[in-house]
């Protein structure tokens, strides 16, 4: 099964005829993904990578059915891109861009909540690396060749700590069912809990290993989630132990502002509900391996 | 970004905020004419630095004369201030704000932030202001009152006369409570603040609420549309190194160790930096790079790790995803060649044409020290360092 996106998911691309929109669509392309159109406003009509593109997200879920996207328009437009995708009946997006202000995102989160549950559109990111169901599709920027298919599902913040995990699962021979990078800002689209809940529904997924980082609360809220929900093992790393408080490290949303968002007291939080901790970045594929190994 | 208390209070008086009388002073003589112009007969000299806490570092003093302004205000200027928030470098004070002085009968705490796990901008306040609401929220959380704020139809009215109440204030002066809460709200939307913090408020002996210290800070990715609030920026206030690094597009943290770091992405290179900690070494520096390190971009990366002349070793860790690792290699070749590196180099290079990668550093004949694994990466580059100690030691 896999979870958000598999081999027919019809996608599209926004910001489609864009140098980024361009060769990260040919990389998806080439990976197998469906892509059946693009979206960049004042082109429609026109055809791009033996593609139709659209004017907007609404002809393309019309004419070509089209049920995820993915958005590489710039920061300034990002937000207005989401809800565009949202109000068009998108079921689930992914946010590229870094660098979306967080009123911005406020307003996206408060637009989505509009639409009851059962139709409202998933949305992940924004500034992350996308998501990758192994064999099957790619609605991200990622390098597909380290992911292999398989039984683990990874969500993380982090595009390069999340290729990292995936290639040292592949050294050990295991494989991934499918990875999501949440992003690294602020206000994000779905939660790390958003996503564990999805994998503890996936018949696929046997594992789950979430990759957090200092800043917010959300990482310790899945633990909770997961002590009291979830039947599958969860693994997680946090990384940031060396950042120092109140620094920003990178992404914008890595920041310790309060009680609690330092990675070493998240990982004792974490240790509390049970969930197995890689004590290092370079051991997140042994952990999982150990937890596989006693089931 | 960070700017001083007598910028918050100028944006906030064009809210309609109330702050008392006050100027800005860049020498003694400056503070002194100020004082004059502001008139009265008490007034707080205060050192305008990105920094809560300046009353415990010496950084706010009441004054009762032009003399005692004039010696205040040279003890200060050019000094560098250290408090718990500023790490012990401190921040040096170029500016003063000179601020008549009040009576306060009452201290009280207002914020405006954003709550990451409500996703909305949370209106925060407490009947006990003046010290810091993180000690406040240890010792006595129930006497902090927390608002939510809808984003589809802002700060509503009585959200704000709930707030004015939670405060203490009476009947007398609750629609000035209003106005300024209103005011403060309008000032975090329309100007992307994510931060506004005014503490303390005070009621005066008279009865009138003053907002006596101000602090604001701005969504950095909102900067684009806030050019005016973008002006503000004061460079003296931020690390030269991670301002030097921001401006060629580089994420830069300077830290106190002395292994140097450059690295692909926030959350491997805080990752990685854990692993040099666990192996018993400490990172000079956080640096990502980004997804699109071409070789001028390698070699500005280099420069500044460098650059900090502490620095005993260097690891670069590049994970290629649309990256590929003999671009970064070639870039790495060419930055070492320039730059006549005098410390050991430790390269760990994964992903895409990582043997390619490889080679190229291989067959470079350069003194590049070559890792596998990031445990293997970290625990070589600590063993480096400790040799170049040890080295630079006995000769």
């Amino acid at each position: 099964m896999a979870i958000l996106i598999n081999k027919e998911t019809r996608m599209i691309v926004q910001g489609f005829t864009g140098k980024i929109g361009t060769f990260h669509a040919q990389d998806m392309i080439n990976y197998g993904s469906n892509v059946v159109g693009g979206i960049t406003p004042g082109k429609g009509g026109q055809t791009h990578l033996d593609r139709p593109v659209f004017n907007t997200v609404k002809e393309a879920v019309e004419q070509e059915g089209a049920e995820a996207s993915i958005i590489f328009v710039p920061p300034a437009f990002a937000a207005d891109s989401i809800m565009e995708a949202a109000d068009a009946g998108i079921k689930y997006c992914v946010s590229i861009t870094d660098g979306i202000p967080t009123q911005d995102m406020m307003k996206v989160k408060q637009y989505l909540r509009k639409f009851p549950i059962e139709e409202r559109m998933v949305l992940t990111g924004p500034n992350c690396a996308g998501t990758i169901s192994p064999g099957k599709s790619m609605l991200g920027i990622m390098p597909g060749h380290i992911y292999q298919q398989g039984v683990v599902g990874i969500v993380g913040r982090s595009g390069t700590l999340g290729y990292e995990a995936a290639d040292q699962l592949k050294e050990l021979g295991i494989g991934i069912s499918t990875s999501v990078g949440i992003g690294g800002d602020p206000i994000n689209g779905s939660s790390h809990r958003d996503i564990i809940e999805k994998f503890e529904q996936d018949d696929e997924t046997k594992v789950i290993i979430m990759i957090g980082e200092i800043g917010g609360p959300q990482e310790v809220e899945a633990g909770v989630y997961a002590s009291k929900h979830m039947n599958k093992p969860l693994v997680a790393y946090i990384a940031g132990l060396t950042a120092p408080k109140g620094r920003r490290m990178g992404h914008a949303g890595a920041i310790i502002s309060s009680v609690g968002e330092g990675a070493a007291e998240k990982v004792e939080m974490l240790l509390d509900l049970g969930v197995t901790i890689s004590p290092t970045p370079s051991a997140m594929g042994e952990t999982v391996a150990k937890v596989l190994a006693k089931m | 970004m960070d700017i001083h208390e007598y910028q918050a209070k100028e944006i906030l008086a064009g809210y309609g905020v109330k702050i008392a009388e006050g100027g800005l002073a860049y020498s003694p003589e400056d503070a002194v004419q100020r004082t004059r112009e502001i008139g009265g007969n008490v007034w707080a000299v205060k050192a305008q630095i990105h920094s809560g806490a300046r009353g415990k570092a010496g950084g706010v003093k009441i004054c009762f004369s032009h003399e005692e302004v004039e010696a205040a205000a040279a003890d200060m200027l050019g000094k560098r201030l250290v408090t718990h928030q500023t790490g012990p470098a401190g921040k040096v004070c170029s500016r003063l704000y000179i601020e008549a002085g009040t009576d306060i009968e009452k201290e009280l705490y207002f914020s405006f932030l954003v709550d990451r796990s409500h996703e909305r901008i949370v209106m925060v306040g407490s009947a006990q202001g003046g010290m810091e609401i993180e000690d406040l929220a240890e010792n006595n959380p129930d006497a902090i009152k927390k608002i939510y704020i809808d984003p589809a139809v802002g700060l509503l009215d009585f959200q704000a006369r709930e707030m004015a109440f939670a405060l203490g204030l009476d009947s007398t002066q609750i629609s000035h409570a209003v106005r300024l809460i209103s005011g403060c709200y309008r000032a975090m939307r329309e100007l992307d603040a994510n931060m506004l913090e005014i503490n303390p408020l005070v009621v005066t002996k008279g009865g009138e609420l003053i907002t006596l210290d101000a602090k604001m800070g701005f969504d950095d990715n909102a900067l684009f549309r806030r050019q005016k609030i973008a002006e503000l920026r004061d460079k003296t206030q931020e690390d030269s190194r991670e301002m030097a690094a921001a401006d060629r597009g580089l994420s830069y943290v300077g830290l106190d160790g002395d292994i140097g770091c450059m690295i692909n992405g926030a959350g491997l290179a805080m990752a990685t930096m854990d692993m040099i900690k666990l192996a018993g070494g400490e990172p000079a520096n956080f640096l990502d790079v980004g997804g699109g390190a071409s070789p001028e971009r390698t070699e500005k990366a280099f420069r500044l790790v460098l650059a900090d002349e502490g620095v005993k070793a260097m690891l670069v860790n590049i994970f290629a995803g649309i990256n590929r690792c003999d671009w970064i290699a070639e870039g790495v070749v060419q930055a070492v060649r320039k730059i006549d590196m005098k410390i050991p180099l430790i390269v760990r290079l994964s992903g895409t044409n990582v043997e390619e990668g490889r080679k190229i550093i291989a067959d470079s004949g350069l003194p590049i020290i070559t890792a596998t694994t990031l445990a293997e990466a970290a625990e070589k580059a600590v063993q480096a360092r400790n040799e170049q100690v040890a080295k630079e030691g006995a000769a």
